[in-house]
């Protein structure tokens, strides 16, 4: 078949940041699937709470101070956060450097403060199925955290390197710092559910 | 069209560095992109392609195996079936049959092979070279390889899942499931689920953003509009069966209570989280057919689909209903009657969308020229046969009606007519439709009328008196039968038509492997039909297009037959794509497509390797963790492209 040019697109970019970006939107699709699984997790907790006589099942409510804890933690972190947003999208190496630092270390925070919030749900996966679903939703909140500070600390590495100066990077750290909000907010529901539904 | 240059033309990647295809004369700029877009030689580059092309294809060909296993586990049940009280099979290796039937038909065919088909048509329909994410499309085949490969290993050594494709509990739980058994099953629903999801992200994001410029959202073929839903719907169900199964594991390994009713949990929790996800399973197979005969049917009555808003907006309405049904597999568990009661009316509710449908391909077939060719054969076939499979739906969504044939063969003829002939039947006319496209050489077609009508009478001959036998009251997954039942020459007929389906089968296969051999040579529009794919060579070539079109018309190869609107001043030294706006495709950015790497294999290898361990410890996904994240470490970590310059 015979071609006939109609357009030019050689002065487009390469690159740009949000929905413009095909990966923002495997982002969005992953956070998608993730927030149904975290949706439906939620559900089979309310199915089994409505289920039961009492609930929660033979054990207390869990205690508040570390998941507060890490509650705050994750608040707070959305600030260096959309700081990191911001110098990405004006393109800024230092300062991206820097935030993606502090990023990495503010994503080890609520993981080293996890170790305490198991033994504070006060009931053991094996007793009863209450046990089995407040360590299912905060084992999945668990591995959620650890890949995308794990996806941090790689971006990290890498902005302080040769390959860290091609612009594409800038879009990368935007599309990470979109994630870690979802890991915020996904945060802000599981806590209620975990923390707060139990002393309703 | 014009050859591709020569081994003496091959540029070097020195020479190519910062050309772009503005002017190229077509010889060259063909050798440009071959070399830029190649999959090295040899068994190296089998595994590190990324190709959508050749991933596509070796998706459909290992759906196919996988059909083929479960299709002779389905032989050998009706041979033990042929007669009352037979002794060629016992309860446990038939338990396993049906099991691995019905599980290896839905996990490890009807969805990979539909997603194969999206793999390899959407780039080449949406006028693009790749899919958005080439690098987890190749993970995802080998991930679903090792997935489908563990579970039939399992079956050769006695520990075949054993509970049904949907894996009830407790029968699959710590107390009554044997062994390693239902462990098998729920961790090849782990490597099939990742793999499918992976698959619907990436359709999702290419379908959004690498649509040819001009093909804003009313000029999407209805192939792909149709496999975006389905990515959405995949998106939004499968993680319900990873949940479910991840539990089941969990209950099972390390001792947790989820289905355990003396502790807090509840055997039907498994059913609801299965079925939120079996439901809309079955629109994950049937709506990607809708859209084969939706692109077939306008080419053989050489007309537009009549009513294409209406069959888009059914295929968006039948991916949000598909969510609201699932308690219809449930009615006789004894729910509460006015929960029975809305999923009554929602079932009968998707009746609407697939209707309308319906109603309209009949307007397009009145309207048009029908050419009796093979797809089209198989397409008419698939009405005849849904319309049945349909109106049985609608009686067994009535809850007495359901709870009389609950679990007998009733129900066995009335997925099957949904199932075979709603989405086998379009999936054949499919193959036969773009086997020209996939391999250069057209299909034998009088082999294909012998294959269409030995299928299509086989099957109508082995299901429809499986009602019968429903009504009359024969349970289903029943190794035997006693004489007295009265059953057994209906069972003994129904053997007997099966094998008319397999010799449709044995065609089938062979008309595929004489034509890839001896096939009429097709040229790049055999059926002169609409759509981008059609616009390139057969088999197109590793770039997809030399040129990127530029889209004009909901019919782009019937507007402009002959000469193709493009776009220029793309690179050729480097993978590169266009990517545009979601709903107008307003070119936005050049995107670098990612090039072949050996690390999603070595990924899924990993990842593969720490799912199997997990069904004897619980360590095997923290020690699994460490290779699976050096391997992910290693696929993304950039290796001085030449796109990063820019």
């Amino acid at each position: 078949m015979r071609h006939r040019p109609v357009a030019d697109v050689s002065h487009l970019p390469t690159y740009d940041f949000g929905a413009a970006s095909p990966m923002w939107w495997g982002t969005l699709a992953f956070i998608a699937l993730e927030a149904t699984g975290f949706a439906l997790a939620i559900g089979t907790y309310f199915y089994l709470a409505v289920l039961a006589r009492r609930w929660p099942i033979g054990a207390p409510a869990p205690d508040l101070l570390p998941g507060t804890a890490i509650l705050i933690i994750l608040v707070a972190s959305i600030v260096p956060n959309h700081l990191v947003e911001l110098w990405a999208r004006r393109q800024d190496l230092a300062k991206v450097r820097l935030g993606i630092v502090v990023m990495s270390i503010v994503g080890i925070l609520p993981l080293i403060v996890r170790i305490w919030e198991f033994p504070a749900l006060r009931i053991s996966w094996d007793q009863n199925a209450y046990g089995s679903i407040v360590w299912f939703l905060l084992g999945l909140h668990t591995t959620h955290l650890l890949t995308d500070v794990g996806d941090t600390f790689v971006l990290a590495v890498l902005m302080f390197t040769q390959q860290g100066k091609a612009g594409r990077r800038f879009s990368d750290v935007s599309d990470n710092a979109f994630y870690w909000d979802f890991v915020v907010v996904s945060w802000v529901v599981l806590y209620l559910v975990i923390y707060w539904a139990p002393r309703m | 069209m014009s050859g591709i240059a020569g081994k003496s033309a091959e540029p070097q990647q020195e020479a190519l560095k910062g050309v772009r295809d503005t002017g190229l004369e077509e010889a060259r700029l063909r050798a440009f992109l071959a070399h830029t877009w190649r999959t090295p030689k040899g068994l190296y580059g089998w595994l590190v392609t990324v190709d959508h092309k050749l991933i596509g294809r070796r998706y459909i060909v290992t759906a196919f195996l996988f059909l083929i296993l479960a299709g002779l586990s389905a032989v050998a049940m009706r041979f033990q079936l042929a007669q009352s009280e037979a002794g060629h099979i016992g309860p446990d290796l038939y338990n396993q049959l049906f099991t691995m039937h019905g599980t290896t038909m839905m996990f490890l065919f009807a969805v990979p092979v539909m997603e194969a088909f999206a793999i390899y048509l959407v780039p080449l329909m949406i006028g693009t070279r790749n899919v958005a994410f080439p690098r987890l499309n190749a993970f995802s085949y080998w991930v679903y390889l090792f997935g489908g490969l563990m579970i039939w290993v399992a079956f050769a050594f006695e520990t075949g899942a054993d509970a049904g494709w949907f894996s009830y509990v407790p029968l699959a739980g710590p107390e009554y499931g044997i062994g390693k058994r239902p462990d098998f099953w729920a961790q090849m629903v782990t490597y099939t689920e990742v793999s499918a999801l992976a698959v619907a992200v990436e359709i999702i994001a290419t379908v959004f953003k690498q649509r040819a410029p001009g093909m804003s959202l009313d000029r999407i073929p209805l192939y792909v509009w149709s496999v975006l839903v389905t990515a959405f719907v995949i998106l939004f169900a499968m993680p319900a069966v990873m949940v479910s199964s991840t539990m089941l594991i969990l209950d099972r390994l390390v001792g947790t209570k989820f289905f355990d009713p003396t502790a807090g949990g509840d055997a039907l929790l498994w059913q609801h989280l299965f079925w939120f996800f079996g439901h809309p399973e079955v629109y994950i197979i049937f709506i990607p057919a809708t859209g084969f005969v939706s692109a077939i049917l306008p080419t053989f009555v050489r007309r537009p689909v009549f009513g294409y808003l209406g069959i888009v907006l059914s295929l968006v309405a039948i991916g949000f209903l598909s969510f609201g049904l699932w308690v219809h597999h449930m009615f006789a568990t004894g729910l509460p009657q006015l929960g029975e009661s809305f999923f009554t009316a929602s079932s009968l509710m998707i009746a609407i969308p697939s209707g309308i449908q319906i109603f309209c391909w009949i307007a397009t077939i009145w309207g048009g020229r029908p050419i009796f060719a093979t797809p089209m054969l198989f397409v008419l076939g698939f009405i005849f046969t849904f319309v049945i499979g349909g109106l049985t739906g609608v009686m067994v969504a009535s809850v007495p009606l359901d709870l009389q044939v609950h679990d007998t063969y009733f129900v066995v003829a009335h997925f099957h007519y949904v199932l075979v002939g709603g989405a086998v039947f379009p999936l054949l006319g499919a193959v036969y439709y773009w086997f020209p496209k996939i391999s250069g050489r057209m299909l034998s077609e009088r082999l294909g009328r012998w294959n269409f009508w030995l299928v299509f009478v086989g099957f109508n001959l082995t299901f429809f008196p499986m009602h019968i036998l429903g009504l009359q009251g024969m349970p289903r997954r029943v190794y035997t039968y006693p004489p007295a039942s009265g059953w057994g020459e209906m069972n003994l007929f129904i053997s007997l038509s099966s094998l008319v389906v397999v010799a449709g089968f044995a065609l089938f296969f062979l008309n595929i492997l004489l034509s890839l051999r001896n096939g009429r040579i097709a040229g790049d529009n055999p059926w002169r039909a609409s759509t981008l794919e059609w616009a390139t060579t057969s088999p197109p070539p590793s770039y997809d297009f030399s040129r990127l079109p530029v889209v004009t018309h909901r019919e782009p190869l019937w507007a402009e037959p002959d000469l193709l609107p493009v776009v220029e001043g793309l690179r050729v030294d480097a993978r590169e794509v266009l990517a545009g706006t979601v709903a107008d495709a307003v070119p936005q950015l050049r995107v670098p497509s990612a090039d072949n790497s050996i690390w999603p294999l070595l990924s899924a290898i990993a990842v593969g390797g720490a799912f199997l361990g997990s069904i004897y410890t619980p360590w095997a996904v923290v020690w699994g963790a460490i290779p699976v994240s050096i391997g992910f470490i290693c696929w993304f970590w950039p290796k001085g492209e030449p796109e990063d310059e820019e």
